[in-house]
């Protein structure tokens, strides 16, 4: 679908006729990323972050099939194959803390995405689809990324292979042999690494292919806006062809800065020194962290430190409220029952999700610390907001809350009038 | 509907939180905050500035070369080096010859090309540091990477080497159980405070320089941690040197990127 103004794509070289007609590959791309996609004059720069990650998945394709083509996904040789590619691979060292900084950066991309529909309320009808597809994605980049960690084969990868694949342990009679099945042996070793490494090299183009589906589910409604009122005329949109490929463009270039610098001159700044040990199924170490995208669902997993009620056992809440976590982003459509989408105009969601970005923070910063006091106490308390946040606090507000005055349009809202808007017209 | 059920399970996770909370409070209002003796006598590094540090940092190729004498004449009797092979030590402007000598000097436990047997042979440059045998107490990590597997790395092991040391009395008066065990050593920027290495570098003079340099115990201690640096990222000069110009080449597009951005968007609002 698009807006009835968008322009249509006219092949004017008889080649490029002739292909229109057998297979109209530059019709599509005209039409879904060229100049005619109509979008929204007024998004502002968090809109940016979809494209962003887009070349982060790329980023991360060309240099991870690179690295596959010298890596050796065998117990053996898996820690050493690593080294091998930062010494004597040209340019290895390159590609490596370029893919291993790449997934951070894909997260913190992610991450401010995610928020920015939080906000601007993107999960809202017409736009369930693209929001629903989008938790999918992350939780494939998380399995992803997980199953990355491990391939270095060094002491945090093993100790985190052990942790996370043990979660599955807490399911009730069934748990254990899950695990096993899992890991294909009772700890991780070469077969679990195998797998992991072929599971690894697949999923992003999994996702690759779920974001090709959630573009066209954002192609449907088009995207939306910082005012969240839905586009009515002509000159509320441009097209995305020059307008948005240069505003998108441009910001590639500040975030490959960026980048750089973690890449180039701290490229171990993110990481854990106990990465750098080879793995040893003998020696536990002092903390056994994942990486910092993981760790404010660590510290919800964390936080279940007691058997609920002396029945339920806390690893098994642990697992279930770390999963729910994500979990409940996915019926978020349905419980914001808000008609405003942007929590510009909604003075009361717009507090709390400051505290919400607050309280993933401190759940963060916890889920980086060792497990003890006052680290837990903390994480325990920043688990019940997050939670109520969610579950109560949206479906509450949304239907006590009295939203401020919309613009009657985009175009309104940019030049201060809209000449189509009727005089009642303005809400 | 839907919202009554999100209520409730929102209710029910909170519920289940605050049970751990309430009990950990407990627990925390009886124990307080946890104390242990490498809570209380832990030191964090002491400061170290090597050649290397920085955005700009270039290794110090003396030094690097001095901190692999040393390596050579204490370490690697009992740690091995094995990521890093004999030829890597052009970069210490060792000469070709000298390569060859250094390799041919070490034992190397190889495939015979004719037989394929493993056989005991004079190392070749291509080789890599052979493995240490060692007989003692523990296990002697390999040392290629530690400068990037322990935090600090660098001023991490310049103060392991200089940081031994008594029990302190105070130490044993608040923990009386934690009295270094028979056959470990103390010293408080390890982790656990005890570990089995006996002090290495243990008087002046110890290392022979072949630049002459005076070869304090401090000296030592510092040189062999910016050989360790160099071991564990021989590409660092390399890497500093391509991110720099790399840099300066993105912050040339993205000035020009962002022009091009103000040019196409010229006269329309948003
Ligand atoms: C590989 C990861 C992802 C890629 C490449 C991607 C790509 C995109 C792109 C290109 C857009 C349009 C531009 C924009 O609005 O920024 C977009 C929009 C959107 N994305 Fe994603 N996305 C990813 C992950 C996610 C995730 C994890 C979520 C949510 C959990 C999500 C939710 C949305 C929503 C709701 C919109 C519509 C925003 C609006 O129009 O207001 N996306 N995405």
């Amino acid at each position: 679908m698009s807006f009835p103004w968008a322009k249509q794509y006219t092949p004017k070289h008889p080649f490029m006729v002739w292909m229109d007609e057998k297979l109209p590959l530059p019709r599509l791309v005209y039409s879904a990323v060229g100049g005619g996609y109509e979008v929204p004059r007024n998004i502002n720069y968090f809109w940016n972050f979809g494209f962003l990650a887009g070349f982060c998945l790329v980023i991360q394709i060309v240099t991870g099939v690179i690295l596959a083509m010298h890596y050796g996904g065998n117990t053996q040789v898996a820690f050493d194959s690593t080294e091998h590619i930062m010494r004597d691979v040209n340019y290895g060292w390159m590609l490596r803390y370029g893919h291993a900084n790449g997934a951070s950066a894909f997260f913190v991309i992610v991450y401010l995405h995610i928020f920015r529909g939080f906000y601007f309320g993107s999960y809202k009808a017409p736009r369930e689809m693209i929001w629903l597809l989008g938790v999918v994605i992350f939780l494939l980049m998380m399995a992803t990324a997980f199953m990355g960690y491990v391939l270095p084969w060094g002491q945090m990868s093993y100790w985190g292979a052990q942790v996370i694949t043990g979660l599955f342990s807490a399911i009730p009679m069934v748990g254990e042999p899950i695990r096993e099945w899992l890991l294909g042996g009772f700890a991780p070793d070469n077969a679990a690494l195998n797998r992991f490494f072929s599971l690894h090299f697949l999923l992003p183009f999994v996702i690759l292919g779920v974001v090709i589906l959630h573009i066209w589910a954002l192609h449907i409604p088009g995207s939306s806006n910082p005012t969240g009122v839905e586009v009515k005329s002509e000159s509320d949109t441009l097209p995305f062809y020059p307008y948005f490929i240069a505003k998108d463009g441009w910001t590639i270039g500040l975030f490959l800065i960026i980048y750089s610098l973690f890449v180039f001159f701290m490229p171990n700044a993110l990481g854990h020194p106990d990465n750098y040990i080879p793995a040893n199924p003998l020696q536990t170490p002092a903390h056994i962290v994942p990486e910092w995208y993981f760790w404010p669902f660590y510290a919800i997993l964390r936080s279940f430190t007691q058997d609920w009620l002396f029945i339920i056992p806390a690893k098994l809440m642990g697992v279930l409220a770390m999963f729910s976590a994500i979990l409940v982003w996915f019926f978020l459509p349905w419980l914001d029952k808000s008609p405003v989408r942007s929590g510009n105009y909604r003075p009361l969601y717009r507090k709390f999700f400051w505290v919400l970005v607050l309280d993933v923070l401190v759940l963060g910063y916890c889920g980086g610390m060792p497990a003890e006091q006052p680290y837990v106490l903390v994480a325990q308390i920043a688990s019940i907001y997050y939670f109520l946040h969610f579950l109560v606090i949206v479906p509450i507000v949304s239907s006590i809350e009295r939203p401020e005055p919309l613009p009657y349009s985009i175009t309104e809202a940019v030049l201060g009038s809209d000449k189509a808007a009727a005089p009642g017209d303005k809400a | 509907m839907i919202r009554i059920f999100s209520i409730l399970a929102g209710l029910f996770f909170a519920g289940a939180l605050a049970w751990s909370l309430l009990w950990d409070t407990i627990g925390f209002a009886q124990e307080g905050l946890p104390k242990t003796v490498e809570k209380a006598f832990y030191e964090h590094p002491k400061e170290l500035h090597l050649a290397s540090d920085g955005w700009f940092g270039k290794f110090d190729k003396k030094q690097v070369k001095r901190g692999f004498e040393v390596y050579q004449q204490v370490c690697a009797s009992c740690h091995s080096l094995k990521h890093v092979s004999f030829r890597d030590l052009a970069a210490l402007e060792y000469s070709e010859a000298e390569i060859k000598e250094l390799a041919a000097a070490a034992t190397v436990n190889a495939p015979d090309p004719l037989t394929g047997e493993m056989k005991d042979r004079p190392g070749l440059p291509a080789d890599h540091f052979p493995p240490v045998v060692y007989a003692g107490q523990g296990h002697p990590p390999d040392l290629s990477l530690l400068a990037k597997a322990r935090h600090d790395g660098a001023a991490y092991t310049y103060s392991l080497l200089t940081g031994y040391q008594a029990q302190p009395a105070e130490l044993l008066k608040q923990f009386p159980d934690a009295k270094t065990p028979e056959g470990l050593h103390y010293n408080p920027y390890f982790p656990n405070l005890n570990l089995a290495m006996p002090a290495p570098l243990t008087s002046d003079g110890q290392v022979t320089y072949s630049d002459g340099t005076n070869a304090t115990i401090d000296q030592m201690a510092k040189d062999v941690s910016a050989f360790l640096v160099w071991t564990a990222e021989p590409k660092l000069d390399k890497r500093h040197q391509v991110g720099f110009w790399w840099l300066g080449f993105l912050i040339y597009a993205t000035i020009l990127g962002y022009l091009a951005y103000r040019n196409v968007w010229a006269g329309k609002k948003h």
